[in-house]
């Protein structure tokens, strides 16, 4: 088990290989798919200084506001991070994203992006909100509420042994692509 | 992280003890016409986003220990069961993602289901107000979400099914079905030269191996399969997603078609795609089979994936009109 800490350098990054488990820690950024074509389009100067080697994370959680007026996490698993395939290699790129937590793995220009800037793709397990959101120790802060809604707003969370493991590293190694041709040859065998 | 956590669920009186529905509330059957089912169904909702099935639970458990100890698959089984218990303990959704909210309805004569229908979306809106429910209905073009999980022009949100039967008790059955899951669900006609399935069990075996490899990880496996043989292409992916209701570990009445559920579920797991298709060998805790008639020129096998957050439950009004969730 690899404990990781946010900020998090491109060399530490590097040292990173597909199936390696890890416990982060320290602030993630959520963004989903309205918050993916925002900065891809619009590329704002005012997210630099949160994104840079920092995390993404796709999620859309269930929030609860407080009588305070502060905000708790309630659910917070992965969503599929297929859909921010478009726009994810320009983003790590723009901002230089060291990390993106998501579940379902992405495609090639993903790949070629993590590659690239020195970034990796987490794993998380999709269907755990109970567990994920009980690790997230705080709401930091959040942007874009109003305008694009709670499940897409920007939410800045800090987290504590958030579980996760690298299925995509900065080498171009994918556990996704491993485990997809060792079961589809399973399955030629299997269906004669 | 990789210490074995063991299913801890909260007692059923303290489950109870949270309720909804007010001390000894009872249905009064000999007058339907004033029955309001709002709230034991506002209090399936509740029971049903936070805890999981018994039988559910005890599939998970014994495909983690399955596994290598440590390994991917077995923290990532064990992070499964460590979500369950705090789940159930806060009362909290299991998953983010609610789903689409399906319930099957089971009544006597003299129900009306206008009225029923109204009262299951009634608590389907009060269930989302107090976050049992993330608001999971937008309209199809816009995205526009009116964040009461209602399909207002259609009624098509949340799914309603209705039964008459002969009999005096109530049931309601809900399946909270998230969109990842619903996503890898598949339909093939047979004859299907792409995968070398004919019309015959062999070919609806290759289906079921299909699906399950081009899902991988995305359907938040280990999955539960639901597979319809027949029907037309409605009905075929109605059933397929009725029998993901029956319990795991029950037997198919049918000797041949239970026989054929387990030598596939057997083969789904030497597949190698593993919890999230990390890898490992708990790729499905089961595979539900039912046969239906069909037209002569069609032969669909209807797949629906579910989650391993296989969220369902029954409500039951007794003949007496006692409350149970089964």
């Amino acid at each position: 088990m690899i404990r990781l800490t946010t900020p998090i350098s491109e060399d530490q990054i590097r040292q990173l290989k597909v199936g390696d488990e890890v416990l982060l820690n320290g602030n993630v950024v959520l963004s989903r798919d309205i918050g993916h074509k925002f900065m891809k389009e619009q590329k704002p100067e005012w997210l630099k200084p949160i994104l840079e080697n920092m995390v993404i994370y796709h999620c859309g959680p269930v929030v609860r506001k407080n009588p305070d007026g502060s905000w708790s996490f309630v659910a917070a698993g992965p969503t599929t991070s297929i859909r921010e395939e478009p726009y994810q290699a320009d983003v790590i790129e723009t901002y230089k994203v060291r990390g993106v937590i998501g579940k379902g793995g992405m495609g090639k220009k993903t790949s070629e992006g993590l590659q690239k800037t020195g970034a990796v793709y987490l794993h998380a397990t999709g269907g755990a909100g109970s567990l994920l959101a009980e690790r997230v120790k705080r709401v930091v802060d959040v942007k874009m509420l109003e305008e694009f809604g709670s499940p897409e707003a920007f939410w800045i969370i800090e987290v504590e042994d958030f579980p996760l493991v690298v299925s995509m590293d900065s080498h171009g190694g994918s556990l996704h692509e491993i485990v997809l041709a060792q079961s589809q040859e399973r399955a030629k065998a299997l269906m004669g | 992280m990789s210490e074995c956590v063991i299913p801890n669920l909260t007692s059923n009186e303290v489950v109870a003890s949270k309720s909804v529905l007010p001390d000894g509330w009872k249905a009064d059957l000999s007058n339907l016409k004033v029955l309001d089912l709002t709230l034991p169904v506002l209090e399936l909702l509740r029971r049903t986003t936070s805890r999981l099935p018994q039988d559910v639970i005890d599939a998970l458990v014994k495909g983690r220990d399955a596994e290598e100890e440590g390994s991917r698959a077995f923290n990532t089984l064990n992070d499964m069961v460590r979500n369950i218990n705090l789940a159930d303990g806060q009362v909290t959704p299991l998953c983010q993602d609610t789903g689409t909210v399906i319930f099957w309805v089971r009544h006597p004569f003299g129900l009306s289901q206008v009225a029923a229908k109204k009262q299951i979306r009634e608590a389907v809106k009060q269930a989302t107000k107090n976050v049992y429910l993330r608001p999971n209905c937008v309209e199809a073009l816009s995205g526009k979400n009116l964040g009461n999980n209602m399909d207002p022009f259609h009624e098509g949100h949340p799914v309603v099914h209705f039964e008459e039967w002969d009999k005096p008790e109530i049931e309601v059955g809900v399946m909270l079905k998230g969109g990842g899951c619903e996503n890898v669900g598949a339909q093939y006609r047979l004859p299907d030269a792409t995968i070398g399935a004919g019309r015959d069990i062999k070919g609806v075996r290759k289906c079921i191996i299909d699906a399950v490899v081009k899902a991988q990880g995305q359907g938040c496996s280990p999955g539960i399969l639901g597979v319809a043989i027949g029907g037309d292409r409605v009905t075929g992916y109605e059933k397929s997603k009725e029998v993901i209701l029956r319990r795991l570990g029950t037997k198919n009445p049918v000797p041949a078609m239970d026989a054929f559920e387990k030598e596939v579920t057997r083969d789904l797991n030497t597949l190698g795609i593993g919890p999230m298709g990390y890898g490992g060998t708990t790729t499905a805790l089961g595979v539900h089979v039912e046969e239906m008639f069909r037209h002569p020129a069609s032969f669909y096998v209807s797949i629906s994936y579910m989650c391993w957050s296989s969220r369902r439950q029954v409500l039951k009004i007794g003949s007496t009109g006692e409350v149970s969730f089964d």
